[in-house]
Formats: C-alpha cells, sequence, structure tokens
C-alpha cells in the first residue's frame, strides 16, 4: 500500500521537556489509524505536529511524497490534509450551510455547491439545522459539523483530534459509523483517541504512545491483546 | 457577477430594497436643482469621508481587524497629493498625477505597516493600539514642520496651519481642464461613492468575502480550512487604507488645504464611531448612518463644537452598550424581520372578500 504520511524521527522539546521522541509513523492510504495512548503520552502534540502547528525541533514529516515539515497548516491543507481540532471549532455566529459553503467554495464548482451541501447536510445529520447559527447546535452537533466542514475540502487524509470528546456514547458510536461511511469513500483517516470502544470500531491500524515514543503497533486485536498496553493504560502489570 | 449584489454578508435583497435604494439615489442626484449651492457642497463634503468609512467597514466589520489609523492613510494621501499637485505645477496634470501619488502611497504604506503587523502576529486590541501610535506620530510630525525648511520643492508642510496652495481636482479639458468643484464635484463623488459601493458588496458576497467573515469568526479555524489568513487580511488591510487614502484626496482637493488636525485624535476616532454606530458589518448600514452622523454633527458644531464632540462621544458609548451591532443595522434588521412577518401572516378574510 502507498504511503500517505510518513514522520521520521519526529522530536519536539520544550524548553527542558521532551514531549515528544524520535517518532516514526507511516500511514497508508485508506486505513483508518488510531493514535492511542494515556494522557500526558504526547498525542496531542505529536498531532499538532502533524498538522502544523508545531514545528518539529528534530526529524522530518512527509505528505504524498513532499517534505512538509515546516510548511504552514493552511499549506499542508492545500496539500490534501483536513484537520479537526479537539474542542468543536466551528463558526459560531454563521448558518450551520455557511460553515459547510464557506469550507467547500474552493473544492466544489460553483454550480454543484448547493447539492454537496444538502448531501452533506443529510451525512452528518444536520438536515434540518442548515439555517440555525452553528453555535447554537449541541456540542455533538457542532463536533459533526466541523467533520463535515474538513470533509468538505475532499481530503486525502482525514485527521482527527478526539473525535468523541464530550459525546455520549450513542453519539460517539454515530461518529464512528460516520468515519467508517468516510473511509469507505476511498478516505485515510488518521484519529487521535483514547475511547477505546470508538478505537476498536473504527481503526484497522493501531499506534500506541507512551511518554512521547512510540510504545506498540499493528490491528486493533494486536494491541487489545497486548498485556503491555493494557499495563500502561490500567497500571496493571502483565505476568513475565 | 451580479448575483453578487445580494449575499449573506450584506442587508437588504430584492425589488423593495433595489427600488428604495435607486428612489434615494434619484433625490441625490436631483438635489441640486433645487437646493443652495452652499448646502450642495456641504453635502459632497459628507460624501467625502464616506469612502473612509466603508474601508473601515470592510477591515473591522467583515475582517475583525480593528485599525486606529484611518486617518494616518487619509493624511498621507492628502499631504501626497498636495505636494505632488504644487509641485507640478496645479492644473490636470498635476492633480491628476497628484490623485494618483496619494493613492499610491496610501496603499504602499498600508502594505508596508500591514506587513510587519500582520505577519508579525499582531491582531486584536493591540492591532488598534498600533495603528493609533503610528496615526499620533505622522499627526505630531507634521505639527512640527512650520519652519520653511520643511517643504518638499515648491510645497510647504507648514505645521499646523497645513499645506495650502493645491488646486481641486482637473480633469484634462478646454480652457486648462474641468475644475472639480461645487455641483460637478458632488456629481463625480455619487459615481464614485455608487461605484465603490456596488462593488465592496459584491466583494462581501464572493468567496473572498466569505473567507473575510471566516477570518473573522474563528481566523484559526479559517487557516485549518486552507486558506492563507495573513494574505487575506494584509489584502483588506490594504484595500481598506487605500479607501481612506481615497477620501483623504478628494477632501484636500475639497478644501484645498489639509492640516494635522485631520489626522490627530479626535479626527482618527471619527470612523470608528461612525462605523460602530452604523453598524460595523454592514455597508449599507455605514454609508447611510456615516453620512447621518456628519449632518448630525455638523448642524450641532454650528452652534458648540465641544458640544458635537461630546455627543459623538455619548453615541458611542449608546452603541456599544445597548445596541453593538448598530443603530441603523439594527433598524435595517427590525425593518427586515417586520416585512417577513407581515409576509407569513396570512391575509384576513374580509379583506380578501372586499
Amino acid at each position: 500500500m502507498t504511503t500517505l504520511l510518513e514522520l521520521q524521527g519526529v522530536s519536539r522539546r520544550f524548553g527542558g521537556f521532551l514531549a515528544v521522541r524520535e517518532v516514526d509513523l507511516a500511514v497508508a492510504a485508506g486505513e483508518i489509524h488510531c493514535l492511542i495512548g494515556p494522557n500526558g503520552a504526547g498525542k496531542s502534540t505529536l498531532f499538532k505536529l502533524v498538522v502544523g502547528r508545531y514545528e518539529p525541533s528534530a526529524g522530518r514529516i512527509h505528505f504524498r511524497g513532499h517534505d512538509v515539515t515546516r510548511d504552514a497548516p493552511h499549506s499542508r491543507v492545500q496539500r490534501g490534509m483536513s484537520i479537526k481540532m479537539q474542542a468543536p471549532s466551528v463558526f459560531r455566529a454563521l448558518p450551520v450551510r455557511q460553515n459547510l459553503h464557506i469550507a467547500m467554495q474552493h473544492h466544489v464548482p460553483p454550480a454543484e455547491l448547493a447539492r454537496e451541501e444538502e448531501r452533506l447536510l443529510e451525512l452528518l445529520g444536520l438536515a434540518s439545522e442548515g439555517a440555525r447559527p452553528a453555535g447554537e447546535l449541541s456540542h455533538g452537533q457542532q463536533q459533526w459539523l466541523e467533520i463535515g466542514m474538513a470533509v468538505a475540502l475532499k481530503p486525502t487524509l482525514l485527521l482527527l483530534d478526539e473525535p468523541t470528546a464530550g459525546l455520549s456514547p450513542e453519539e460517539t458510536f454515530r461518529t464512528g459509523e460516520l468515519v467508517q461511511r468516510l473511509a469507505a469513500g476511498g478516505m485515510t483517516v488518521l484519529a487521535v483517541e483514547h475511547d477505546m470502544s470508538f478505537v476498536k470500531q473504527i481503526a484497522t491500524r493501531v499506534t500506541v504512545l507512551h511518554l512521547g515514543q512510540v510504545f506498540a503497533r499493528g490491528t486493533v486485536e494486536e494491541i487489545v491483546a497486548d498485556p503491555r498496553v493494557a499495563e500502561i493504560y490500567l497500571g496493571v502489570p502483565h505476568a513475565a | 457577477m451580479l448575483k453578487l449584489l445580494d449575499g449573506p454578508q450584506t442587508m437588504g435583497r430584492g425589488p423593495a430594497f433595489w427600488g428604495a435604494a435607486g428612489l434615494v439615489l434619484l433625490a441625490a442626484l436631483a438635489y441640486p436643482l433645487f437646493a443652495d449651492p452652499y448646502d450642495v457642497g456641504n453635502f459632497g463634503y459628507f460624501f467625502v469621508w464616506i469612502f473612509m468609512a466603508l474601508g473601515l467597514c470592510l477591515m473591522w466589520g467583515l475582517c475583525g481587524m480593528l485599525s486606529f489609523g484611518q486617518t494616518f492613510f487619509f493624511g498621507l494621501a492628502g499631504y501626497g497629493y498636495g505636494v505632488i499637485a504644487i509641485d507640478l505645477g496645479n492644473g490636470p496634470l498635476g492633480t491628476m498625477a497628484g490623485l494618483a501619488a496619494g493613492l499610491v502611497l496610501a496603499a504602499a504604506a498600508a502594505a508596508v505597516l500591514g506587513y510587519f503587523m500582520i505577519y508579525g502576529r499582531i491582531n486584536g486590541v493591540f492591532f488598534g493600539i498600533v495603528t493609533l501610535s503610528v496615526t499620533l506620530a505622522l499627526a505630531y510630525f507634521l505639527g512640527q514642520t512650520a519652519g520653511p525648511e520643511w517643504a518638499i520643492g515648491k510645497a510647504r508642510l507648514n505645521g499646523f496651519n497645513g499645506m495650502q496652495g493645491m488646486d481641486p481636482l482637473t480633469f484634462p479639458g478646454p480652457d486648462g481642464g474641468i475644475v472639480l468643484e461645487e455641483t460637478l464635484f458632488y456629481y463625480v463623488l455619487i459615481l464614485g461613492l455608487v461605484m465603490v459601493y456596488l462593488l465592496l458588496r459584491m466583494l462581501a458576497n464572493s468567496r473572498f468575502g466569505n473567507v473575510l467573515v471566516a477570518i473573522r469568526e474563528d481566523a484559526e479555524r479559517a487557516e485549518l480550512l486552507g486558506y492563507d489568513v495573513r494574505r487575506y487580511q494584509l489584502a483588506v488591510f490594504v484595500l481598506g487604507s487605500t479607501l481612506a487614502g481615497l477620501s483623504g484626496v478628494l477632501y484636500t482637493s475639497w478644501g484645498q488645504f489639509i492640516t494635522p488636525s485631520s489626522i490627530g485624535l479626535p479626527a482618527a476616532s471619527m470612523p470608528i464611531i461612525w462605523v460602530a454606530f452604523s453598524g460595523r458589518t454592514d455597508l449599507t448600514a455605514t454609508l447611510v448612518g456615516t453620512f447621518l452622523l456628519l449632518l448630525g454633527f455638523q448642524s450641532l458644531t454650528i452652534y458648540s463644537q465641544e458640544t458635537a464632540l461630546v455627543l459623538m462621544g455619548a453615541l458611542l458609548m449608546a452603541t456599544v452598550l445597548f445596541v453593538p451591532r448598530g443603530f441603523v443595522l439594527g433598524i435595517g434588521d427590525l425593518l427586515a424581520r417586520l416585512t417577513m412577518r407581515r409576509r407569513r401572516e396570512p391575509r384576513p378574510a374580509a379583506a380578501a372578500e372586499v
């Protein structure tokens, strides 16, 4: 499979603290890759390195064969990444439909904009909310709207930072279904997540971070069965 | 393109709005036919400032960049016009070159200042503070240029007394050119205002305008949608500041003088008050509100300038406290809601029978 995103020896230092240490990571085209780990593992820092919010202290980041290590976030998006940050970040004062319109206006021909907006509103379960200001939506609906805005860019790689944060179990499951539908359409997904039920629902490949380093990687089944992962997550020592 | 005249970023749409706008325009065109020439000149004076207000509306209302520096660019362009017109011997050549020089000076200064501020990540309230600082520095600098050594060619800067001796804008034509003054000045300003207003409306409702609104709402989110936020901010800062420069050239042409007091603190705060009172997010509200405020301000100034200034301050306070979106925009929204409600209400049966 083609490697879409590749991190080579990426580190990030904050003063004397090394938050991410020589991480190698490859995301293949078509997979749903989940990045998991306990609190403080460096997941969010690594995510911000991938999207361009932070510059690495060392190492290189390649996306679709281009070195994007020093690229600004908007340049990475123009290359085909699409980003949903952890906290819902929508244009709260603007109607839901206009949020989607702003996201897709450079990616969809003008004649098809209205139809594409309708399609996305349906997909997100927000068909009746198009005229409402986005700030009036529930937390879960705002999360979906933001995923919709990210999807509207027609990205090659969808980056999701804790897309289920603050969602109920039912909303989490529906979000999982949405991500699976997107992946079935050919989109590659890299998600930072700590909700294991969500990870089990969607992931085709998992990388575990611990203390800023890659601790384990494999399929969901391999990771779930790995006693060392259970130990760092639950603090339960595995049998020697 | 014309479809962009109506859209989510501008108040008013449809035959009712454009019909009313057409009537206002007709009334404005007919005004010189029955009004006193002094009043016509006065209205022309009011129109001069509206370009600057529309520029601020674009920057602040649409893109969220509060610039306190509109009179900085106003002054640069005004003095630039004066210097070039005087040094080139006035007439059509001097004044047309002065117009071009004034606009280029304002745009170039905005590009340089804007580049360092925007790429230096100065935003929010600090953007206002820096733009105000450069404005006050320019006013202070020009105030101490009274000596004869402060001249550019034949053009004396003249300190607080201001620069004089430039001709009004003059179009090439017979007998030394067509001088832009009195009623002709009034009509040219109306033409300019209509053109700028319509072009800005189209810009606001275009893809570019959508991005400006996205930046105003959440610049970080806009960047994560792939927009080069700082480039958009710089572009809109240059455009809005150049409109202030256009006001500066027109003002200098109208009065044939310009002084540092048209740049300093009281002058610099006026565009903020006009736009805030009117409704900073809407071009139509800004156009109408600025005209009304200027009219009211001048009517009061005849009796007491201090009272007029205090009233302006009070209006700003009232806007911030009671109608943060702006009075004119608030009234416009109210009218729109009433119209919509009337349309939705079923016609009474009795009336239908009649």
